[in-house]
């Protein structure tokens, strides 16, 4: 259903609300990032949370967002990171390069 | 539209660095979820659901712990490990007990 | 206010406390009757969660500063290095973040809890605070401050949000005006907090 990135691959998180359980936070989602890691796969927790095996299983990733991408007024080091574990399926490529 | 549990970058005051020694009933709340797991009854998804279901003012003036059995036995009701008119009968039995002793 | 505390001199947080201890011992009591749970795997349980403390992180990071090559696995499999070193990390990955001259990590779970209570036991109270959790993630910087943690020019901060099934240890730097010390010597340095990510070891 979704595609796979590589590290070092720039990513857009999906710009979503849905209702329930969903470990992508409010923050990130919208955002660009690049691929910090690939963590491997793992059950996909808007399944668990309602008792069922949350299968096939999602490749999980560590992406990692600049602070000024996250927060437009961040007043810290440009240089400054946050990394987010976030399921390929909230995952989409990055418009630009 | 961000959930009440989603906390990240909201404006909030200073960090209050204190800390408690965990409750004995606090113990077994947290032993009690590990050992569901382990047992396949409970997974962790489900005890954030429940959680992140308890509405907002509930997940403000509760207790960690509060908020985590209010969860599991949310769940043990769903899974039907445990009955709703179980727990009421063991709370009273319990209650009663506790007034005969004071 | 911080979550995971109440106010006992109101009446009604004190009649809610008691309902949840009521609570608590009814679901203990049946998942006994019913064969669930046994007293004694919870009583082995809640010792064995009481076992775990921050001094085994310390363990951990103070055998990375003595020996290179541990290190290196550390770093590679946080898992794998703590088996090695007799340290489970559960159903959990552990992902190490070193802390250099360049660059200072933080660890903070922005969504619930999550921490690495294999490795360091439960997490303090602030950990779990709104405060923490709304702005480890924003203003870092600022948090560390709060923790009398102010960074050098030209350090960056790298926080790691944990949401989902990684779980995330500091590696601390060594302090300095500690050559020649021997590994449990150096854990004696190394605090709960500073491999959290608000504070560094502690100076000899």
């Amino acid at each position: 259903m979704s595609r796979h990135f590589a590290v070092g691959e720039r990513v857009r998180v999906r710009q979503a609300s849905p209702p329930g359980h969903v470990r992508t936070p409010a923050y990130a989602r919208g955002k660009d990032g690049l691929v910090e890691r690939l963590c491997g796969r793992f059950a996909n927790p808007e399944e668990l949370a309602y008792g069922r095996l949350g299968l096939p299983a999602r490749t999980l990733y560590r992406v990692r967002f600049a602070q000024s991408e996250l927060w437009p007024d961040y007043r810290g080091h440009t240089s400054d990171t946050v990394d987010i574990e976030i399921y390929e399926h909230w995952l989409e490529p990055a418009i630009h390069a | 539209m961000r959930a009440y549990h989603d906390l990240g970058g909201l404006p909030a005051g200073p960090v209050e660095r204190a800390e408690h020694d965990y409750a004995l009933w606090e113990k077994r709340v947290d032993a009690m979820l590990v050992l569901l797991g382990d047992k396949g009854l409970m997974r962790t998804d489900e005890l954030r659901r429940a959680i992140e279901g308890l509405g907002s003012a509930a997940y403000e003036r509760m207790s960690y712990y509060e908020r985590w059995l209010a969860a599991i036995v949310e769940i043990m009701i769903e899974r039907g490990v445990v009955t709703v008119d179980e727990l009421g009968r063991k709370m009273a039995e319990i209650e009663e007990r506790r007034d005969e002793a004071l | 206010m911080h979550d995971g505390h109440d106010h006992p001199t109101l009446p009604e947080r004190d009649e809610e406390l008691n309902r949840a201890q009521i609570t608590e011992m009814a679901l203990r009591q049946l998942l006994h009757e019913k064969g669930v749970i046994t007293a004694d795997e919870l009583r082995r349980q809640i010792e064995t969660m009481d076992a775990r403390t921050p001094a085994q992180g310390a363990a951990v990071v103070a055998r990375a500063w003595t020996d290179p090559a541990f290190k290196a696995r550390l770093l590679a499999d946080g898992a794998a290095a703590c088996r090695e070193a007799g340290i489970s990390t559960g159903p959990f990955n552990l992902v190490v973040v070193e802390n250099t001259p360049e660059q200072h990590n933080l660890v903070v779970c922005t969504l619930c809890s999550c921490y690495p209570r294999y490795v360091l036991g439960l997490p303090p109270d602030w950990y779990k605070s709104k405060a923490y959790r709304a702005r480890a993630v924003r203003e870092p910087r600022a948090v560390l401050a709060e923790f009398g943690t102010v960074l050098a020019d030209g350090v960056a901060v790298r926080v790691h949000d944990s949401t989902a099934d990684m779980r995330y240890l500091v590696l601390p730097m060594r302090p300095n005006g500690t050559e020649g010390w021997s590994a449990p010597r150096l854990a004696e340095l190394v605090t709960r907090d500073s491999m959290i990510g608000v504070a560094p070891a502690r100076d000899p």
